[in-house]
């Protein structure tokens, strides 16, 4: 299976994760007193140093649907406070499990082109009609690869650097790309560029880094950032 | 902190300087309150203390010095300016490091050497001590005195306490030849990180992101607003005055902080003057503007050149030309600036690399109808 079809499969999966947060700290009712962190306990990423309460021992198991995390409750815990410690433990676990509306609220990006105007028309073929639901698979799709990009396009350590420099640094919401203006003959190079030449050139020289191979999916998340941020500029290949 | 004027008393041994001084302060505060009846009784102690210490004949005494301080007569005078420096500690990153004293060759091989250089705040990339330190350091070698101002990379990983104890207080004035110049710490965010329970390098790096939304817009604050007044109240308003702040002291550009939220307080404040030039860092470009009586030029920075905002670029701004990535410290640099007695200054920005472009006051001061400098063909896109 080819990379990117990997990174595609992981996002899905991390998008079903993230689902279950948001149901699950939605279920979560105000008043619901929440379960002690020790009564949380893991199987799945080693941490053993937690032993069980003597109360906890003598409760009830409860595993989460990734089949890993796992608490044990006193019997007649309500729902709720047994949804939210679960939550809570696989959050402990997953700190990155935000990562996207996080890098969002830090790094604003521009919105992906609006397509509700074809909810109800047909597609033509086998689909049936485009739904709403289409249009927001769509639209997540595209913006989380940008947003990807914008994690690595804002990240030192993301993109290797040995320098401690990142592409933000002299391109803040990625100005001064202008992927619109690629191909073109670079000057300085001699030769024809593409926009993923120029971004590596980047990488070599002011970041300090290793040049990224063209289908390694941070190249591809780092192009989809630049050409999302130019969103209504024209294309004009070869314009110096 | 205090101006000349306000400056506080010495306790303990005072030389003869300092007692004639006082005794000179003295007269002249007696002097602002006189009337007819007093008139004879001040000049009477003028006269006593005056011809006591064996100075000045007592006849020239009075007249010249009341002249003398109602209306200062002010020199041309030339300082240089380094900005935005963003230091990593040397082992890390070396290039800013060497950037830095690259600036610091330059205003010492300046002939006749500038009154002062002016440090325009973010010294440091991450305000870790051994990045000031380093900082504090290369600018030891600086042949002319060095003032400082502070920059947001400076302050947020200990709110600033390690830059002051290298530096001293963020917001100060002085007087040089007849004009009044006053720091501002205009980084003043507001809490962010406390609701977010950040730890201070993640404050920090937060801050150092042009593009982070995270932090709050950059401001001068009441505290140092009302100190401003404070510093300014009694001055005439024919008073020359040079600001400096990190942020430019007015609105350009949200989202990168090109932008202080209470500019149009500030400028409130700066007003009743006939003359006023903000030299602000920040920008890391040139950037020229002007709002009523109140001049604003931005200094270039010696790390990296940013990108010409998007929106709300100031009509007057000359533009620096397109800096060419192959071309290392292309669009960095800095600069030196005279001040001359109408107050008004010609500005000289030292792009390395590249021809320097001189500002001239006169620019501005027409409203960039007259002596416009050439503008480079290729801009930002």
């Amino acid at each position: 299976m080819p990379k990117s079809q990997i990174t595609k499969l992981s996002w899905a999966a991390l998008g079903c994760a993230l689902a279950a947060v948001s149901c699950a700290s939605n279920a979560a009712g105000k008043n619901e007193p929440e379960l002690p962190p020790a009564a949380a306990s893991s199987s799945g990423s080693g941490d053993t140093s937690k032993q069980p309460t003597a109360a906890a021992k003598s409760g009830t198991e409860v595993l989460l649907c990734d089949g890993q995390t796992k608490v044990t409750v006193p019997a007649g815990t309500p729902g709720t406070s047994v949804a939210s410690s679960l939550m809570a433990e696989w959050i402990r676990k997953n700190p990155n499990a935000n990562w996207e509306a996080e890098e969002r609220e830090r790094h604003t990006l521009q919105p992906s082109a609006d397509n509700t105007g074809l909810v109800g028309q047909l597609q033509g073929q086998t689909y049936g009609r485009v739904t709403e639901q289409d249009v927001k698979l769509w639209k997540n799709e595209v913006e989380r690869v940008a947003t990807a990009g914008s994690a690595v396009f804002h990240s030192a350590d993301e993109l290797g650097s040995t320098v401690a420099v990142s592409c933000d640094m002299c391109h803040p919401h990625a100005a001064n790309t202008h992927p619109e203006t690629y191909p073109k003959y670079q000057a300085q190079l001699g030769r024809v560029v593409l926009l993923r030449d120029m971004i590596n050139w980047c990488i070599e020289h002011p970041v300090r880094g290793q040049p990224l191979a063209a289908d390694d999916p941070k190249l591809r998340a780092l192009e989809a950032y630049i050409l999302a941020q130019r969103k209504g500029k024209s294309l004009d290949y070869g314009r110096h | 902190m205090s101006s000349n004027d306000q400056r506080p008393k010495i306790t303990g041994h005072r030389s003869v300087e300092t007692k004639y001084m006082d005794q000179r302060n003295e007269l002249f505060q007696a002097l602002k309150r006189l009337d007819r009846r007093s008139f004879m009784k001040v000049s009477a102690a003028a006269f006593g203390s005056v011809a006591a210490s064996g100075l000045v004949t007592p006849h020239s005494f009075q007249p010249v010095n009341v002249a003398h301080a109602q209306n200062r007569k002010i020199e041309p005078f030339t300082f240089a300016y380094i900005s935005d420096s963003h230091l990593y500690k040397r082992t890390l990153n070396d290039r800013f490091v060497n950037s830095l004293m690259r600036a610091v060759d330059d205003v010492n091989s300046m002939d006749p050497q500038p009154d002062f250089v002016f440090y325009g705040g973010d010294l440091a990339q991450l305000g870790q001590p051994e990045e000031l330190e380093l900082g504090a350091q290369i600018l030891k070698s600086v042949k002319a005195p060095v003032k400082m101002m502070v920059g947001e990379h400076d302050w947020y990983l200990d709110m600033g306490e390690k830059w002051r104890d290298l530096f001293g207080a963020p917001n100060y004035s002085f007087d040089h030849k007849g004009v009044h110049c006053v720091v501002l710490n205009s980084v003043v965010e507001k809490d962010f990180w406390t609701a977010r329970k950040l730890s201070p390098m993640d404050r920090m790096k937060t801050v150092a992101g042009l593009d982070n939304g995270v932090q709050s817009p950059f401001s001068v604050g009441a505290e140092q607003r009302a100190w401003l007044e404070q510093d300014l109240k009694g001055k005439p308003s024919s008073t020359p005055l040079i600001v400096f702040s990190h942020s430019p002291l007015y609105k350009l550009y949200k989202p990168w902080n090109f932008w202080t939220d209470d500019a149009d307080e500030v400028q409130a404040i700066l007003k009743r003057f006939q003359s006023v030039v903000v030299f602000h860092g920040h920008t890391h470009q040139m950037l020229t503007n002007r709002i009523g009586n109140i001049h604003f030029q931005g200094f270039l920075s010696t790390a990296w050149p940013w990108p010409y905002a998007p929106q709300g670029l100031p009509a007057l701004t000359v533009q620096m030309g397109r800096p060419d990535p192959f071309n290392p410290q292309d669009g960095c640099g800095d600069g030196s600036v005279t001040v001359h007695p109408d107050g008004l200054a010609d500005i000289v920005q030292n792009l390395w690399n590249r021809n320097p472009v001189t500002i001239a006051r006169t620019y501005t001061a027409s409203f960039g109808k007259k002596d416009k400098p050439e503008v480079p063909s290729r801009q930002s896109y």
